[in-house]
């Protein structure tokens, strides 16, 4: 047996790999109600986070040859990313639970020696009250970091902050 | 049945606040990552088809077929999870910089020639049995604005997904002998010294085709399933 190999930063020039494409999880003509994911990322200081890497994941739909379930996306001078996938239902949780709608959320950039993870769950959602890891988030403060709250029709934004004052809840994975 | 995967071994994965990596300040979290229970979510994961990522194998050419400039280099290894299982027909992605130590990348302003002939990018997927392999040219190294003088040892970065999203691993792999590779604080930054130094690969006479190109091998580890195996 081994250890899992270290992770390194993505660093500054991932975008050598990108394809603008990934960002868009309907590309391939999948039907559902298709909503936009988009937020900032931002330092401890407040400022954008500008070469960073925002990969989602999300078992419902279920992926399928017309819904791959994973996008990725850049974040711009604004710190700003933006995906468009569609908008997941319950999902299935340990035992006998059920889990509110949310999408898994991977942060990497520069600065970052480890990827972060965190999800988007959608405001005013009623299983958010009864979703397993939103009730183990005591602070309201710090569940409402994972809430994506709604900005025009079909677009729901989700700020991520590295550090500091409202600082996102990751998760140990 | 319990198909979590297991945490990371102590001291195997670099800190979120590196002081020495300066870029680290600011970015990380002040707080523990919050503790939850793996669901499928967790445990399950994307699938790529070749279809959609065409393999890139050979990073040697460009586009219409020039050959770029540097030393032609054959990376192989073979990608296992911690009890030694193969991950198989999982998709690697491949970033560097070319022979002179310069990015194809807008924000890389290292005064270095550039190659028209070498973008930098890669895309292989392992076989059965784990096993990957691609055609490449040997990066430089270059300067970061990290400290006075401060130098990137040579390193490929390599993107791994695996089978579930708890899998997904960002690296670089350092190349053997690297003079740079005591002063660099983000190869230094994993506590375990056994664990840094498995980033870095191992020239391999095997890999190396004659009268062609070195070869060096790059085995890499993803997370397993289940309880830790008792040690034996
Ligand atoms: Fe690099």
């Amino acid at each position: 047996m081994g250890f899992t190999t270290a992770s390194q930063t993505i660093g500054p020039y991932w975008h050598i790999i990108e394809d603008k494409a990934l960002a868009d999880l309907t590309r391939f003509g999948a039907e559902g109600e298709r909503i936009v994911l988009t937020g900032r990322v931002l330092d401890g200081d407040g400022a954008p986070c500008s070469d960073a890497c925002i990969e989602i994941w999300q078992t419902d739909p279920p992926q399928s040859d017309t819904f791959p379930g994973w996008g990725r996306a850049n974040t711009d001078a604004t710190g700003a990313f933006r995906l468009t996938t569609l908008k997941p239902g319950p999902v299935a949780g340990r035992g006998n639970t059920q889990q509110a709608p949310h999408i898994a959320v991977c942060i990497l950039s520069r600065g970052l020696m480890h990827h972060l993870v965190t999800r988007a769950y959608f405001q005013h959602e009623p299983l958010n009250e009864t979703d397993p890891l939103l009730v183990s988030i005591e602070d309201p403060a710090q569940r409402a970091t994972l809430i994506a709250v709604p900005e025009a029709t079909g677009v729901w934004r989700l700020d991520i902050r590295l550090q500091g004052d409202n600082e996102t809840v990751f998760l140990d994975v | 049945m319990n198909s979590d995967f297991r945490p990371y071994a102590a001291g195997t994965q670099p800190p979120l606040d590196v002081p020495d990596y300066r870029g680290t300040a600011k970015r990380h979290p002040l707080r523990a990552r919050h503790p939850m229970p793996q669901t499928i979510t967790e445990t399950t994961g994307p699938r790529f088809s070749e279809r959609h990522f065409p393999v890139m194998a050979d990073m040697t050419k460009s586009t219409n077929g020039q050959a770029a400039l540097g030393e032609r280099i054959v990376v192989a290894g073979r990608i296992l999870d911690e009890d030694g299982r193969p991950v198989p027909h999982t998709m690697v992605e491949i970033w560097q910089a070319g022979a002179s130590g310069r990015y194809d990348h807008p924000a890389d302003q290292h005064d270095a020639p550039a190659d028209p002939n070498f973008h930098g990018d890669g895309r292989v997927f392992t076989d059965a049995d784990g096993n990957y392999s691609f055609l490449t040219i040997r990066p430089g190294a270059y300067p970061w604005p990290n400290h006075r003088n401060a130098w990137r040892p040579t390193h490929i970065h390599f993107s791994f997904f695996g089978p579930a999203f708890a899998t997904r691993l960002i690296t670089q792999m350092y190349f053997p002998g690297d003079p740079l590779l005591p002063f660099d604080p983000i190869f230094n930054s994993t506590p375990d010294v056994a664990a840094r130094n498995r980033l870095i690969a191992n020239f391999d006479l095997a890999i190396t085709q004659p009268d062609f190109a070195l070869g060096y091998r790059f085995d890499v580890v993803l997370r397993g399933r289940g309880a830790t195996p008792m040690e034996g």
